[in-house]
């Protein structure tokens, strides 16, 4: 009964946003069903469909998991897209500079230079909370912007190469590239950008789980999040929980830049990211806050992503806005989950969960 | 650098500045009845779009000025409605708005005009450069007075510091709520008319680009106050004047452009630093973010 509950409103959520979606569809003057039939069909088609869908929602799973550990902690991080350019650029920043070193060693330092730079980015915002009590959210919005202008200037003036029109910067050593999926898995072919990031993300979420449920660590940093008084007064620092919360919330959102630089495009490559820290937010409240959860949500973002590209280009009127217009209407209604719920209390379906 | 500071400065300054004063005051009757208002952004674009889309349309800017508003009213009452009635986390809300407002124009104007995300140029002559500047400035010191001198701004302020007290003396929150987040869609919505069809000719995909979220920090960098609000607008639309009159201009020794990202910085360093209490404290209202219920 508590797992149908925790499932029925981000179903009913989805649902409900693919209605909307469909009547928009409808009103512009084209086929909701066709639309829906091209978008899904292309993502679940083997190997090329399922392989990018699987691609694009790899940085979703982190950008998720990074919004959930901050959650879970009472923080609302939408700063992972600032952090997971921080994450993207340091990791390719050693890539670019200790390109003759040996892979064995070269790939380790890249992993650790994504993590270490996301999550110093996040530790920022933690800190200033901790500190001086300044709100997260406003805080990280601002940093946002300031990695965005911090790494174009980079980007611009030091790693690029001279005469190239493109902003990004020279490529990375051979040594630190990590390998795509499609070399382990017959019938997929190597040029889908699917790689071992993938598999991360996934050990990600197990680690994530474990850290948070199995550990003493993990249920200091939930207690926080739950009643940061009674927290206190058990002993727990709350101050040292936002800061570590936030750190490891950074740090997950640094790997996107492993599956960026170190398993896709080998380069830095200025405003690569499709709003991932953003609809990470969404993966993380569609998922219920879990880490199988985000997996799930992850996936669904990804298949929107990959269908509407088909979606653009073979019906008459809907471009792929049509993705981002299913994707704020998910958020939306997950959101405003009273809005279903009220339905459901009139006639006895469901009782009132205590908020 | 003199060839920098010049009378066109001013000029581009206030043009620069203006849609944030919109943005920014709006955000700022939100804020201050207790909501959070991150959707500043998506109410700018849903305001930039329509009135592009109905000045090409019905070929007057008045009118699709009128309907930026609307449009700022209508993605506003989404986040009001969610927020208040259905108690929604507001910056999850507002983040939602923000996604959707990057692609509900684009849809619409591949359905309408069949372009990847922009409107078709406005005539010359339909385009209104000075009404909203006009508007912006014209509402600083009449927001001020709303706000600290009318029983509405009173009330707007209670509910926003201690919703609690203000029910129990017989205000009605969720009203100056509602209130608070439709006054900041149209004001929103006038400034991102104002970037479409009042600075620019047409909509193009995205024409904000974080204009919203400068307004957010102005507001934060102003205190929720309308007079150094507007000083913050001005402050940081200087900041952008001069970044575009230095391009190409202004070298380094070495012969090379000033970067201007670290310009671009700016605002939201100064944000950032204000928040921390380093220069002066920015409080912001006491029930901000908190939904309200009720005793019963």
């Amino acid at each position: 009964m508590n797992l149908l509950r925790e499932l029925i409103f981000p179903l009913i959520a989805v649902v409900a946003a693919f209605f909307v979606g469909g009547i928009l569809i409808l009103v512009i003057g084209d086929n909701p069903l066709q639309a829906y039939g091209l978008l899904f069909g292309s993502a679940f088609s083997w190997p090329v469909g399922i392989g990018y869908t699987l691609f694009y929602a790899t940085p979703l799973i982190f950008t998720g998991l990074a919004v959930l550990v901050a959650f879970r902690c009472g923080l609302l991080n939408i700063g992972a897209e600032g952090q997971l350019y921080i994450g993207a650029f340091a990791t390719a920043w050693v890539g670019i500079t200790f390109a003759g070193l040996s892979p064995w060693l070269l790939i380790p330092l890249c992993f650790i230079a994504a993590t270490l730079g996301g999550g110093m980015w996040g530790a920022i915002p933690g800190v200033l909370k901790a500190r001086f009590g300044s709100h997260e959210v406003i805080n990280t919005i601002m940093l946002n912007f300031i990695a965005v202008a911090l790494l174009s200037y980079f980007t611009q003036y030091h790693y690029k190469t001279p005469g190239d029109p493109i902003m990004q910067t020279v490529p990375i050593g051979e040594g630190a590239h990590i390998a795509r999926l499609g070399r382990f898995i017959p019938g997929l072919p190597e040029f889908i950008p699917l790689n071992l990031a993938f598999v991360l993300a996934l050990i990600c979420c197990g680690l994530v789980y474990l850290f948070l449920w199995r550990t003493k660590w993990g249920y200091e940093l939930r207690a926080t999040g739950t009643n940061p008084s009674a927290a206190e007064y058990g002993g727990i620092s709350v101050r040292k929980q936002i800061i570590v919360a936030m750190t490891i919330s950074g740090a997950l959102a640094g790997m996107v830049g492993i599956n960026e630089v170190l398993g896709y495009r080998y380069r830095y490559y200025d405003g690569f990211s499709d709003n991932y820290g953003f609809t990470g937010i969404a993966v993380a409240l569609l998922g219920r806050n879990h880490p199988v959860g985000v997996i799930i949500s992850a996936l669904l973002f990804a298949i929107l992503q990959r269908g509407g590209i088909p979606v653009d280009a073979f019906t008459e009127h809907v471009t792929k806005d049509i993705v981002q217009v299913l994707q704020g209407t998910i958020i939306l209604f997950v959101a405003a989950e009273a809005f279903f719920r009220g339905p459901f209390a009139k006639y006895g379906l469901l009782k009132r969960s205590k908020v | 650098m003199a060839e920098i500071f010049t009378i066109s400065l001013i000029w581009s300054t206030i043009r620069l500045t203006t849609p944030l004063i919109l943005a920014a005051l709006g955000g700022m009757f939100s804020e201050r009845s207790g909501v959070i208002n991150i959707a500043l952004e998506g109410m700018m674009l849903a305001g930039a779009f329509t009135a592009a889309a109905v000045t090409y349309a019905f070929g007057s800017p008045f009118v699709g000025l009128l309907a930026g508003m609307g449009a700022g009213l209508a993605i506003a009452a989404i986040l009001a409605i969610a927020c208040i009635r259905y108690r929604a986390d507001q910056v999850v809300t507002g983040t939602a708005i923000n996604i959707l407002m990057i692609g509900v124009p684009g849809f619409l104007s591949g359905a309408f005009f069949l372009s990847s995300g922009s409107t078709p140029q406005i005539p010359k002559e339909h385009l209104i450069p000075w009404t909203p500047i006009v508007i912006a400035f014209a509402l600083v010191p009449i927001a001020w007075y709303v706000l600290y001198k009318t029983p509405f701004g009173l009330r707007l302020r209670s509910v926003g510091e201690n919703p609690e007290a203000a029910d129990a003396a017989g205000v009605p929150v969720a009203r100056m709520r509602y209130a608070g987040v439709l006054l900041s869609g149209i004001l929103a919505g006038i400034g991102g008319a104002y970037l479409s069809i009042g600075q620019s000719s047409l909509f193009t995909r995205n024409m904000t680009s974080g204009r919203g979220f400068i307004a957010l920090a102005a507001l934060i960098f102003g205190k929720w106050r309308p007079v150094q609000t507007m000083l913050a607008c001005l402050l940081f639309g200087l900041t952008e004047a001069v970044t575009i009159q230095m391009q190409g201009v202004v070298k380094l020794p070495s012969g090379e452009d000033i970067p201007v990202q670290f310009i671009h910085m700016v605002p939201y360093l100064l944000t950032i630093i204000v928040l921390a209490g380093f220069i002066g404290s920015s409080r912001p209202p006491k029930a901000i973010g908190i939904p309200y219920q009720k005793e019963r």
